[in-house]
C-alpha cells in the first residue's frame, strides 16, 4: 500500500512550485507504479466523537468524519483507479483528466486527517500551547508580536476565505506563514503543515449558522499544541510520517 | 510578509507622523457614497412557503443573515472604491475588486434565486412551457435530460458554487455553466435558473446528502420567472 507521504508527493508533482517538481522528478522519490493497487481507508479519530464539545458538537464531529471525511476517501480511491487504468493503458488524456479529482479527494482526505489529528479536548494538555508547545509559541511570538496577535491575525484570514477552504499555520523554511487555501487544495508546496482549520461551512453550520467568527473563536480551545509543536520541529516529510503512525495508515 | 508588514507599519506610520509627512485624512462626507446602495430584496412567498423542500429555518437564515451580509459588504466594497478613487489611490480602488466581485456576485446570484424560485402550491415545480420547452428539447434532447444534466453539474461542484442554465447571447442555444463561490455569470451568458450549491443553502435539513437537495428542488422551481428571463434574454 501507498503511504500518505506518496500521495502528498503525487500532489505536489501537480500543483507545486516549478523548482519542487524539478526535485521530485529528478530525485526519483516519485514512482507512477507506486500508486497500483492503492486504497486508503477512513483513519478513526484520535478522541470521541463528543470529545470537543461544547466547541464542536458531537453531531458535526460524526457526520464531519463519518460522512465528509468517508467520502474523500471513496471519492479518491475511485480516483486512483481510474488512474491506475488510464496509466496501464497507456491513456494520457485520461490521466489529465483525472486530476481534478484526485486533487480534490486526495486534499480532502489529507486535509482531514492532518486536521483530526491537530484537534483535542478542550482544558487537555495538548491544549495548553504555554506547557507543551514552548517551541512553536515563541516562533509564533517572534513574527506576530504576540500570541494574542497571531491569533487575531489567523482569525482574520479565516473569517475572509471567500467560499469553501483552509486556513494553515505553515512552516516556511525558518519562518511562519498564516496561508488560506480553496475548496480542497492541499500544502503541497513544500511548507511544513502545523495546523489547519476546516472553513467549509459544514465544519460548523450545524451549530454556528452563519456565525463563523464565533466558529473560529472557539476553535482556540481545542487546538491540539503538542502535535502542533511536534510538526514545528519536524521536517516535512515526519508530519506524514507521524500522522500515518498516529491513525494507522 | 504580511506578518513582518504589519508588525512594522506601526511604526513606520509613527515615524511618517512625527515628520508631519502624513496630514490628518480630508473629510470627505460618508454621504457622498450613500447613492446606489444595494439592499435586501423582499422575498415574494413565506420563509416557510417552499416546505418541505427547504426548510423554513434555511430560507430565513440564507436571505436574513447570508444574503444580507452580500449586500452589506457590496455596499463597503462600493463606498471603499468611491473614497478611494475621490483621493486618486487607483491602487487601493483596484485592490477590491476581488470583494466587489464576491459581494456584489452574491448579491446578485441570491436576488435571481429567490425569484426562480416559487411555492410548490403556487407557481413552483411542474416542467417549463412554451418556448423555453421548445429549446430546452432541442437543446438538451428532453427536460428529463436537462434535469439529470443539471444535477450532475450541481454535484460535481468542487467547494461552493452555482449552476446556471444559462442562454448563449452568441448562438441564442441554452447551456449548463457552473460558477465557483459567488462568481457571477456574466459576458456571453445570460443567467435563466440558478441553483445554490453552498452548503448553506441544504445542510440544516439535508446534512452531507447534498444529491436529496438537488432532487428536491425542482418541486420549488418558477419556470414562469425563468421562461419570462428566457423570452427577454
Ligand atoms: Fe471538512
Ligand atoms: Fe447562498
Amino acid at each position: 500500500m501507498v503511504n500518505l507521504g506518496t500521495l502528498v508527493q503525487y500532489l505536489a508533482l501537480q500543483g507545486g512550485p516549478q523548482q519542487q517538481q524539478q526535485q521530485i522528478l529528478s530525485g526519483d522519490q516519485f514512482n507512477m507504479s507506486l500508486i497500483t493497487e492503492t486504497t486508503y481507508t477512513l483513519p478513526s479519530l484520535p478522541y470521541a466523537y463528543d470529545a470537543l464539545e461544547p466547541h464542536i458538537s458531537s453531531q458535526i464531529m460524526t457526520l464531519h468524519h463519518d460522512k465528509h471525511h468517508q467520502a474523500y476517501v471513496d471519492g479518491l480511491n475511485a480516483a486512483l483507479k481510474g488512474l491506475v487504468a488510464a496509466v496501464k493503458a497507456n491513456d494520457l488524456p485520461a490521466q489529465i483528466a483525472l486530476q481534478p479529482r484526485i486533487r480534490f479527494h486526495g486534499g480532502g482526505h489529507i486535509n482531514h486527517a492532518l486536521f483530526w489529528a491537530n484537534l483535542a479536548p478542550a482544558g487537555s494538555e495538548e491544549t495548553n500551547a504555554d506547557k507543551v508547545a514552548g517551541g512553536l509559541v515563541s516562533a509564533i511570538e517572534g513574527v506576530w508580536g504576540s500570541m494574542e496577535g497571531f491569533r487575531k491575525e489567523f482569525g482574520a484570514a479565516l473569517v475572509g476565505i471567500q467560499g469553501s477552504g483552509w486556513g494553515w499555520l505553515v512552516k516556511d523554511g525558518q519562518t511562519l506563514k498564516i496561508v488560506t487555501t480553496k475548496d480542497q487544495d492541499p500544502i503541497v508546496g513544500g511548507e511544513v503543515p502545523i495546523f489547519g482549520v476546516d472553513m467549509w461551512e459544514h465544519a460548523y453550520y450545524l451549530q454556528y449558522l452563519n456565525v463563523k467568527a464565533k466558529y473560529v473563536e472557539n476553535i482556540w480551545n481545542v487546538i491540539n499544541w503538542k502535535t502542533a509543536e511536534e510538526r514545528f520541529l519536524g521536517e516535512r516529510d515526519d508530519v506524514f510520517e507521524a500522522l500515518r503512525a498516529a491513525l494507522k495508515f | 510578509m504580511a506578518s513582518t508588514l504589519l508588525r512594522t507599519s506601526p511604526v513606520i506610520r509613527g515615524a511618517l507622523r512625527a515628520s508631519g509627512a502624513i496630514k490628518p485624512a480630508v473629510g470627505i462626507a460618508s454621504t457622498t457614497f450613500v447613492r446606489g446602495k444595494a439592499t435586501l430584496p423582499d422575498l415574494k412567498y413565506d420563509y416557510g412557503a417552499l416546505e418541505p423542500h427547504i426548510s423554513g429555518k434555511i430560507m430565513e437564515l440564507h436571505h436574513k443573515k447570508h444574503h444580507q451580509t452580500y449586500v452589506t459588504g457590496l455596499n463597503t466594497a462600493l463606498e471603499t472604491i468611491a473614497e478611494a478613487e475621490s483621493k486618486g489611490d487607483f491602487t487601493k480602488a483596484a485592490s477590491v475588486a476581488p470583494l466587489l466581485n464576491f459581494h456584489g456576485g452574491g448579491h446578485l446570484n441570491h436576488s435571481l434565486f429567490w425569484e426562480n424560485l416559487a411555492p410548490a402550491s403556487r407557481e413552483g415545480g411542474g416542467e417549463p412551457s412554451g418556448v423555453l420547452k421548445t429549446a430546452i428539447n432541442e437543446d438538451f434532447g428532453s427536460f428529463d435530460t436537462f434535469r439529470k444534466q443539471m444535477n450532475t453539474a450541481l454535484a460535481g461542484i468542487q467547494g461552493s458554487g452555482w449552476a446556471w442554465l444559462v442562454k448563449d447571447k452568441q448562438s441564442g442555444t441554452l447551456g449548463l455553466v457552473t460558477r465557483a463561490n459567488q462568481d457571477p455569470v456574466t459576458g456571453q451568458y445570460v443567467p435563466l435558473l440558478g441553483i445554490d450549491a453552498w452548503e448553506h443553502a441544504y445542510y440544516l435539513q439535508y446534512e452531507n446528502r447534498k444529491a436529496e437537495y438537488f432532487e428536491a428542488i425542482w418541486n420549488v422551481i418558477n419556470w414562469k420567472t425563468v421562461g419570462s428571463r428566457f423570452e427577454k434574454a
